[in-house]
């Protein structure tokens, strides 16, 4: 169902949406093309699923388009992320040739629209090499990458950044992610949808039952992670620190919930590992949940005292912001796009290990008071920084900006 | 009391979007620090003095510019930290003198210490630079006492335009609010210099927006029934 930006006026603000009105008018009309590699699962298709009817809506003619391949293509897609986020990986000629044939095919299905935008955003690796089959493209492109690239396996990044390269602009999440490239890179920090499934206000008693619909017992702490089960997100380092922390609160309990992006192969394995480290502690649940679960995840992020992400890479965390809009202080890991969203011992606390984890989770829970300031904290700094109203207006800012790439001030009429 | 002159034109309210850029230089230590200081655009300065204001923050921010922040937290030198704070960019009438500034502070500290300050790697520091974009809200403000209407309804970007941004933008460093009120009749010297006191360095856009409503209500003796 797709909300009217009005609605958004009642959380975000009216002059915010006037704002975001005035900075799309002389875009009316300009043909807007996203282009990714799956429309459910993963931050990436739940921010399009957004963006693209607003950009509509505001009166440009936007769409969003999707490539697919088959399981050589992701198992390639998938190195490649580990790649960028700095794990060795292979790339054998055999699948990098799968790779450039994926993108060719679905450059020829896409290429009347691609050829005739006025501007493309091809985000992330799979799609990359869209570009160099569409030569006679008109409008600017621009590489949208939404990975911690900020100390890649150079091998990867050097096979794909001369792909990159020939884009007319990148968008990264952060600054320590902006590499070496012959192109404005501009920074855009994700954002969250308050008025979607997972972030909408829950009645009371949703919240309570879905701690009775995983067997949790509501009158004990509940601390939680939501990410795919990833080790970048290292959800086994979450089960040693609950172990840890459950030694001065005994009657802690620990979800950790998580579901599968489709374009992602390794989840599997990642899986089991967790579950053999939560070995039959019945207070450890681990929850595979579908990809459409997001009123059970919004039920879980409000049931908890707590919320962790204690990644060890990280592009971004949408899951942080998610939790501290529901006034949770969240402990998540000194790394990537968490240092911006967490302000260490303001909205949260930033931790290097599984220690650092246990420490604060004790400290919190023995300190209720804290807990609820930070976590007023938290919503009040989600609020002012990382609603989707603001995303949308760098993504109109930008457009504006790849029209003038020479320009660092650009007066409309 | 003060009137509008006729023939002088009515306040144009603008509003703006910013976005930040990396300049793909960085540094991991004060001496980097420093060598690029010496060559990135005055620009950049600018958005780390300024830019601040629209960017993700915390409203307690712990120092007013980027450079005594990395300072304290990635260099662990409080010093620095101080002394980089205490530089205010108003001073300057231009952002030339500002980085001059900036590289005497740095080169003091370098002279002082007996080892160069590191970073970790994952904590440099990274020059932003950004991108603006103006445009015109088209509503006018006829009469100075319509300023506390106008200035309700403004965005933080907008504010941050007129009263942030046109200290660079004017030839007279000043912002847009007192610009404008010099143009009318008596040139509202008192209310004028009211504005001049008002450091926006620690206050959030909104508390700024607040501030000027406040002012200007007051000298126009309170809200109008």
């Amino acid at each position: 169902m797709t909300i009217s930006l009005d609605r958004y006026a009642e959380v975000a603000g009216e002059d915010v949406i006037e704002h975001l009105r005035q900075l799309a008018a002389p875009l009316r009309g300009r043909r807007v093309v996203h282009v990714n590699s799956t429309r459910k699962g993963g931050g990436v298709a739940e921010i399009l699923d957004k963006l693209v009817p607003f950009m509509n809506e505001l009166g440009l003619d936007a769409s969003w388009e999707i490539i697919s391949g088959d399981e050589s293509f992701y198992e390639l897609t998938k190195r490649f992320h580990n790649g960028l986020q700095g794990n060795m990986v292979e790339l054998s000629p055999a699948l990098l040739q799968v790779y450039e044939e994926t993108n060719a095919r679905n450059a020829e299905a896409l290429r009347d629209t691609l050829q005739e935008a006025d501007v493309v955003f091809v985000h992330d690796p799979q799609p990359a090499l869209l570009l160099r089959q569409v030569p006679e493209r008109q409008g600017k492109w621009v590489w949208r990458c939404h990975i911690d690239v900020s100390r890649p396996f150079r091998p990867v990044w050097k096979y794909l950044r001369e792909h990159v390269s020939a884009y007319d602009a990148s968008v990264f999440s952060l600054a320590d992610f902006a590499q070496r490239l012959p192109h404005p890179q501009y920074l855009i920090s994700p954002s969250i949808d308050p008025l979607s499934e997972k972030n909408i206000p829950l009645p009371a008693d949703e919240v309570a039952g879905v701690r009775e619909q995983f067997g949790l017992d509501p009158d004990r702490e509940l601390i939680l992670q939501v990410s795919r089960f990833d080790r970048f997100k290292d959800p086994v380092g979450v089960i040693h620190a609950y172990r840890l922390a459950r030694r001065s609160i005994p009657t802690l309990q620990l979800v950790l919930a998580g579901g599968e992006a489709t374009d992602d192969p390794e989840g599997a394995a990642v899986l089991e590992e967790v579950r053999q480290a939560a070995a039959e502690d019945r207070d450890i649940k681990i929850l595979l949940l579908p990809a459409d679960a997001h009123r059970t995840i919004n039920a879980l992020q409000r049931s908890a005292d707590l919320v962790l992400q204690k990644s060890v890479r990280e592009g971004f965390g949408l899951t942080v912001t998610e939790a501290m809009w529901k006034g949770k202080p969240v402990i998540g890991g000194n790394t990537g796009g968490i240092r911006l969203q967490i302000v260490n011992h303001h909205t949260g606390f930033l931790v290097d290990s599984p220690e650092g984890a246990a420490l604060r989770i004790r400290y919190l829970l023995s300190h209720r008071h804290k807990l609820e300031e930070m976590g007023e904290k938290a919503q009040a700094f989600v609020h002012d920084n990382f609603l989707l109203t603001r995303h949308l207006v760098e993504y109109l800012t930008l457009i504006h900006g790849v029209a003038s790439p020479e320009d660092n001030r650009i007066e409309l009429g | 009391m003060s009137a509008t002159t006729s023939g002088i034109l009515p306040f144009a309210v603008k509003d703006c979007a910013l976005i930040a850029l990396a300049t793909g230089r960085c540094a991991q230590n004060l001496r980097e620090l420093r060598d690029a200081l010496e060559a990135v655009q005055p620009s950049s300065l600018y958005h780390h003095f300024w830019g601040g204001l629209l960017r993700p923050r915390f409203d307690e921010p712990e120092f007013n510019n980027d450079f005594a922040a990395w300072a304290r937290h990635a260099l662990h030198d409080w010093v620095l930290a101080e002394r980089l704070a205490v530089i205010d960019p108003t001073e300057f009438q231009e952002l030339e003198g500002l980085r001059r500034e900036l590289v005497e502070v740095i080169e003091e500290r370098l002279d002082e210490r007996e080892l160069i300050p590191w970073s970790k790697p994952d904590q440099q520091f990274h020059f932003l630079d950004s991108l603006i974009v103006v445009f015109d809200t088209h509503r006018r403000v006829e009469h100075p006492r319509e300023l506390v209407e106008a200035l309700a309804g403004m965005t933080r970007s907008s504010v941050f335009y007129h009263f942030i941004d046109a200290r660079r933008r004017r030839p007279d460093g000043i912002d847009d609010f007192r610009g404008w009120l010099r143009e009318q009749g008596d040139g509202y010297p008192e209310l004028c210099e009211q504005l001049a006191t008002m450091d926006p360095f620690f206050s959030s856009l909104a508390e700024t927006r607040q501030r000027l409503l406040e002012l200007i209500e007051d000298h126009f003796g309170g809200p109008r029934l």
